[in-house]
Parts: structure tokens; sequence; C-alpha cells
């Protein structure tokens, strides 16, 4: 009877923190997010995506098998105001007749300790790839995980704004694009 | 012409200094927002923002300096109706000249788009961006700088009349002209 109890105890004590591990991959749309802020003559300027799918899986136990993929609906832009929006759609800007979306894959993640990440990847825009390191801060929660990331894209890799927006002076290079990505468990 | 009848220096400066940025503000204003969005339509919105918000700051220099001092005095044989009107649209230009700036300042906060002086300075956003609040203030911006504008064209009208038609030594009170001893 003890020996059992204590067979019952051990794998009780080795089931335990499978139980606990989370597997997250069902990403929640409504409350994940990606802003980006530039300046345009010394102001910052505050915009954003709505629409945008998100595929990953992540496992803080095996952070290195995890995966994030993530595709933006350029079309639900928000460039800080009206004029913007219509502007951003041209061959200058995002040319989104012929690159309607932008894409994210990761490559690699990388624990740094204390819930940090490192996620490399390629960022496609307007048929351009260019390799990121992008920093991302992991949050456990009750009901889902959120997974903050910021990083600087500089616009011109991208060809975003050419001719006459090409001038930094006016509209700088560097955007700070910030995400949030909710995540539940399976 | 004794020096009681001429504004101080500072007011005189202030005077024309106001005037000219006003002068240019106004016609760029009117100008740059039918252009289509490109890098000088976003310069020279920036310039007019400054040139307001450099209006804005005399502008308070020279209320305050109007409060303080008493202005020299009409000269003799102005009829009482134009000394009540003069004192009305004065009055009236130093109320535009604080809240044109101001409207235009809230105006651009609503738009989302903060005022940062000479792209350095940044003026704190008094109101969040909100587009009917936008659209609310542009007008009343335009309404204000039309007033003005018609303010403007009455004050000039009234001190040119009276210099040389009503021939009372009128310009030199904000010294143009010779200054003569006391």
């Amino acid at each position: 009877m003890t020996r059992h109890l204590a067979l019952i105890a051990l794998l009780a004590a080795l089931t335990a923190p499978a139980a606990h591990a989370v597997e997250y991959r069902t990403v929640l749309p409504k409350q994940s997010t990606i802003h980006f802020e530039f300046r345009q003559m010394g102001v910052p300027v505050k915009g954003g995506f709505k629409r945008f799918t998100t595929q990953m899986v992540f496992d803080p136990a095996k952070p290195e098998a995890a995966h994030a993929q993530i595709e933006i609906d350029l079309a639900s832009i928000d460039a800080g105001s009206a004029e913007a929006d219509d502007e951003s759609a041209g061959k200058l800007w995002f040319n989104r007749s012929a690159y309607p979306k932008a894409t994210f894959v990761s490559s690699q993640i990388r624990a740094l300790g204390n819930n940090r990440y490192e996620m490399r990847g390629t960022l496609t825009l307007k048929g351009r790839s260019r390799d990121m390191v992008v920093p991302v801060t992991y949050a456990p929660g009750h009901s889902a995980a959120i997974f903050d990331g910021s990083f600087i894209l500089k616009r011109l890799d991208f060809g975003i704004g050419e001719g006459l927006w090409a001038d930094v002076a006016t509209v700088a290079n560097e955007v700070r694009v910030t995400f949030r990505i909710a995540a539940s468990g399976n | 012409m004794s020096r009681a009848m001429r504004y101080s220096t500072l007011a005189i400066a202030l005077h024309w200094l106001i005037a000219l940025l006003i002068f240019v503000a106004f016609p760029l204003g009117v100008y740059m927002h039918e252009l289509p969005l490109s890098p000088d339509k976003l310069k020279l919105y920036s310039y007019h923002k400054w040139i307001g918000i450099m209006v804005l700051l005399l502008a308070a220099i020279r209320v305050s300096w109007r409060m303080t001092h008493t202005p020299p005095p009409l000269p003799a044989g102005i009829a009482a109706w134009q000394r009540h009107a003069s004192s009305a649209v004065h009055g009236l230009l130093y109320l535009l000249m604080i809240a044109i700036p101001v409207s235009g300042w809230l105006m651009s906060s609503a738009k989302g788009f903060q005022t940062v002086w000479f792209g350095v300075l940044p003026l704190p956003d008094l109101v969040d961006k909100n587009r009917e609040l936008g659209d609310l203030l542009a007008g009343v911006h335009k309404a204000l700088n039309f007033t003005l504008l018609g303010l403007v064209i009455l004050h000039v009208g009234a001190a040119l009349q009276h210099h040389f038609i009503g021939r009372q030594p009128f310009l030199q009170r904000m010294g143009w002209g010779k200054k003569e001893r006391t």
C-alpha cells in the first residue's frame, strides 16, 4: 500500500510539470495589435494595421521549436490620417495593388532568460525580403499568453516611400514597429 | 510728434513683426491645404505651425504690454464713434492674435499631429486625436482667420484714411516716418 502511494506520488510529481506545460498556438486576433510610429518633420506620427493573421507555435519549455508567421493586410493601414492612408497605397509607398500583403516568417527563436526571446526571421514587404532580429517578451497568463515585441524598420530598405518621398529629413527612415500577439493554449 | 503720441519701441517692434508673420502665415495656410500630399506640403504645414506659435508667443508679450501700458492717445478731432470702433477693433485683433494660433494648435492635436516647434520643441497635445473635433476646429480656425482678414482691412484702411485723407499724423504712432524730438 505504501509502495503504491509512493508510486502515485512519484507519478504525480513527474506529470505535474507536463500538466502545466502549454503550447500556445491559437492566436486571439481581438487582443493582438500591430502599431508603428515614425517622425514626420520631427513630429511623431502613430499608425497601425487592423487586419493581420498570425500562425504560431510556442512552448516555453521548447522555445527553439517555436515558430511564428504573420501576414498583414496592407489595406487595413492607419497611417495617421485619411490622406496618408490613401497616399500609402500608391506606387511610391506600398504599391498595394502589386503587393497587398506584408509577411514575416520566423527562422529561429532563442531564449535569453527572464521570459525574453530573440526572434530571427524574414520580413517581406513590397517584394523585398530582409532578415530581421526582433526581441520578444513572453508574459504567461491564465487564459492567454501575451507576446510583446518592438523593432526598428528602415523604410528605405524596402522601398517604402521612393522618389520624392525618399527624403528622410521630411519623413524619417526609421519606423518603430510594436506588436502584441495574444495566444491561448491548445 | 511728441513721444507720448507714439507707441513704445517694444510695442512698435512687436506690431510690425507680428504683422509680417501673419502676412506670411495667412496666404501660406490658404495655399497649403489644397496641395496634394507631398514632402513640400508637410514642410509648408510645419512652417505655418512654427510661424503661428511665434505669433502666439509675441502676441502674448504684446497683450501683456498693452495691459500694463496706456497706449498713446488718438489725435484730437477723431469722432467718438471712431474711437469706440477703434478700441473694439484693437480688442478683437489682440484676441484673434491669441485665438487663431491656439485654434490651429488644438486642431493639429485633434487631427493627430502634435505641434513640434521648429521640429525640436514639442508642444503638449491639449486635446486627444478626434476626427470630428479636428474638422470642427479646422472650421473655427478658418472662420477666425477670415474675421481677422476683415478686421485687418478695416484697421489698415482706417489708419491710411486718417493719415492721408484726414491728414492726421497716424502712421507715426507705429513708428512710420520721421521720429521728432520731444
